[in-house]
């Protein structure tokens, strides 16, 4: 095992799937010559060529369209965004004709195809690029939705989506790029729909995913100095979501926090906490408290960026509440 | 109807042609205008590219040097009723416009003086009083709202123009064909200005876009396009006066193609290792603020004295908005939930009531 990054943990799951596999190829803006705009598809185009690493114009609506186009006929694409705020240029691709497909073609069609990029907030990037997709995305059926906190997670459910021979939106995080962490050697495989306890506890169940998890991290280390032990699971895929996961996990502490980086109303933890309140009711000592992203679009301001963004405070806020230690 | 009049002239490029010098019938005083609102750009950008490296911005930064020529010579033909908008790389237009660098520079430090509280930063500035319709993030996501300015101007039958800027990188985006045909359709008074600096991010324009003579593309929609050295102030001004006062009056969409070239890297965090050095201090000759200084000079209307009083004159200025901007507030914390609606209605979403992390 050898010490990556994530964003080469990615370039790892990439080369490997396309040394495996000659219909994979990537394309995306600055993906080849510039290797990246995040350095993630770094030394692809040196190793496979132009036929299968392309830089394309700034046409998303386009390039997603042709990835969908190439699934139809047997290729199987990656998509990459250079951030999935500019996934919605090219939404109607990806939702009304990737996520559809084999179903209205009754079954004559499927889309293996990748779309993924950097999801969520960069540094003080401001209102028009600061989105989180994971709860837009996993509305619409025919579609699975990854998104990975560490390097090995990443290279193994990378190589899981590209394997898969339906539509997967795989989001990733500017500001994990260079988390490190040991990353399996060879065909290392997270499957979909796998989810995975981070650390074991017994007092709270938070559930985070990507970023989140990071800060996840920092408030367990500070609620463990407290005498509060809090199991930290991360559902990886964020659907389908990995319920007996959470069920096992739910039983054992009896209260929850859900942490997402993105907006609350309709955010995905609103369906986390449902699917927990339906099946396991009796099982919660507490109701489920939700942190998440304030009710506005990202300011710039250092100090307003900060208030909106979740937060270990916040994190550890929550676990007071749920534990009604407040 | 207005189908009809689209097809009416197919567009076919017209040359520039104008004498390139400064001495071409623009008044001096006129002239001095431009060169001090070009050096303004100029400094304040300067001035802004160390504040990110002393960490008092941050995010993305996207300067305009090397583009004022083309922001400066144009927007002195933008009378108060029109409107601008533009990319990211909107800083220069503000300024060009006569924006406060004050409140430009604290929008850039995140302080609730900026002229959007703060809130938008240095992709997102705005004025009201411009009808500055402010800088888009998303590449191509400008032109919408171009075009729906020109037609405002047309539904209440007032004159205005609306200058839509955008880079090369943007023509290849569906919305640039799908507005350029709303507007010869509709017979909007938009002027569509591509400031082509020859790469959109690492990316050189050959290898982004099938026809890179980008004024051609206007024959598509039956509009005139244009060709101009967007280094040179003199071409820019006087050719755009003559497209300004055409759209004006025929109320005709136009396709102007500025040739530019931006002296640093996309952003301050690119290194451009895409472009050679000797590429680039090609361009720097052309520096539209060094020419028109040389020809200003060389034809007498400025002395070097004029020129060291009026760059001295200058730095102060945007040395004082520095100043402004870093003893300018934070934004206090109400301004976080505050505009994202303009009215209140019922039951207003609060998380509070909603639930959530107290
Ligand atoms: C829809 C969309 N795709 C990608 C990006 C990322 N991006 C920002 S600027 C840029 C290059 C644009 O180049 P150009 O239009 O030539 O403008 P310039 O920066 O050269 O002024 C890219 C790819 C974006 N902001 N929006
Ligand atoms: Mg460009």
């Amino acid at each position: 095992m050898a010490v990556l990054d994530l964003r080469d943990a990615l370039n790892q799951a990439l080369k490997e799937e396309m040394t495996r596999d000659e219909s994979v190829f990537i394309l995306g803006e600055e993906v080849a010559e510039y290797n990246g705009a995040y350095k993630v598809t770094k030394g692809l185009l040196d190793h496979f060529g132009p036929k299968r690493v392309l830089d394309t114009p700034i046409s998303e609506s386009g390039f997603t369209g042709l990835g969908v186009g190439a699934a139809m006929m047997g290729l199987r694409p990656v998509v990459e965004f250079m951030s999935f705020n500019f996934s919605l240029v090219a939404i109607d691709q990806i939702l009304s004709n990737a996520s559809k497909m084999l179903y209205m073609s009754g079954g004559l069609f499927p889309i293996p195809i990748v779309f993924r990029g950097p999801n969520g907030a960069g540094p003080r990037v401001s209102s028009q690029h600061s989105h989180n997709m994971e709860s837009v995305y996993a509305h619409f059926p025919g579609i699975h939705v990854m998104s990975p906190s560490n390097p090995a997670d990443a290279k193994g459910m990378l190589k899981a989506a590209i394997r898969c021979n339906d539509p997967v939106i795989f989001l990733e995080n500017e500001l994990n790029y260079s988390a490190k962490g040991e990353v399996p050697d060879g065909d290392y495989i997270v499957p979909i729909g796998k989810g995975d306890i981070k650390r074991a506890g017994d007092a709270v169940t938070i559930i985070a995913w990507s970023r989140m998890m990071n800060l996840a991290h920092q408030a367990a280390d500070e609620l463990a100095k407290q005498g509060v032990n809090v199991e930290l699971l991360d559902p990886r895929t964020l659907k389908p979501l990995d319920m007996p996961l959470i069920a096992a996990s739910v039983k054992k502490t009896g209260r929850v926090v859900v942490v997402e980086e993105g907006h609350f109303f309709c955010g995905l933890g609103s369906q986390i906490a449902d699917s927990i309140y339906t099946n396991l009711f009796d099982y919660l000592d507490s109701p489920i408290v939700r942190v998440a992203q304030s009710e506005n679009p990202m300011p710039y301001a250092a100090n307003l960026e900060s208030a909106t963004m979740p937060s270990v405070a916040k994190i550890i806020q929550a676990v007071n509440q749920v534990t009604y230690r407040t | 109807m207005a189908s009809d009049k689209a097809v009416e002239k197919p567009g076919k490029p017209e040359k520039a042609g104008i004498k390139k010098d400064l001495n071409s019938g623009i008044p001096r005083e006129k002239l001095v205008a431009m060169l001090e609102k070009m050096l303004t750009i100029r400094y304040f950008e300067e001035a802004s590219i160390k504040a990110y490296q002393q960490k008092k911005i941050a995010g993305f930064l996207h300067t305009y040097i090397g583009h004022e020529a083309v922001g400066v010579g144009t927007l002195d033909h933008k009378l108060p009723q029109d409107s601008v908008v533009t990319t990211y790389r909107c800083h220069g237009l503000y300024l060009a416009l006569g924006g406060s660098p004050r409140e430009g520079m604290a929008e850039l430090f995140g302080k609730v003086t900026g002229c959007a509280r703060g809130k938008g930063g240095s992709m997102h500035f705005f004025s009201k009083e411009l009808n500055y319709l402010g800088g888009h993030g998303i590449v191509g996501g400008q032109f919408g709202i171009g075009i729906g300015a020109a037609f405002k101007s047309n539904y209440n039958e007032e004159n205005a123009v609306s200058f839509i800027f955008f880079g090369d990188g943007a023509t290849p985006q569906g919305t640039f064909h799908e507005c350029m045909n709303l507007a010869a359709l509709w017979d909007l008074p938009a002027i569509f200005i591509c400031e082509d600096n020859q790469y959109g991010m690492g990316t050189a324009n050959s290898r982004a876009i099938a026809n890179t003579d980008i004024a051609s593309k206007a024959a598509a929609y039956g509009i005139k396009g244009y060709t101009i050295d967007g280094m040179n102030l003199a071409e820019v001004n006087e050719v755009m006066k003559h497209v300004v006062n055409e759209t004006r009056t025929k109320r005709r969409p136009a396709l102007v193609h500025m040739k530019t070239y931006r002296f640093f890297g996309h952003s301050v965090s690119d290194a451009g290792l895409y472009r050679s050095k000797e590429e680039v201090d090609s361009y720097k000759e052309q520096d539209p603020i060094g020419v028109a200084i040389k020809e200003l000079t060389e034809n007498k209307w400025m002395s070097e004295e004029d020129v060291k009083g009026l760059q001295k004159a200058v730095k102060a200025r945007v040395q004082d908005a520095v100043d402004f901007a870093d003893e300018s507030p934070e934004p206090p914390l109400e301004e976080l939930t505050r505009h994202v609606f303009k009215d209140e209605v019922e039951n207003m979403y609060d998380p509070a009531n909603v639930g959530g992390v107290k």
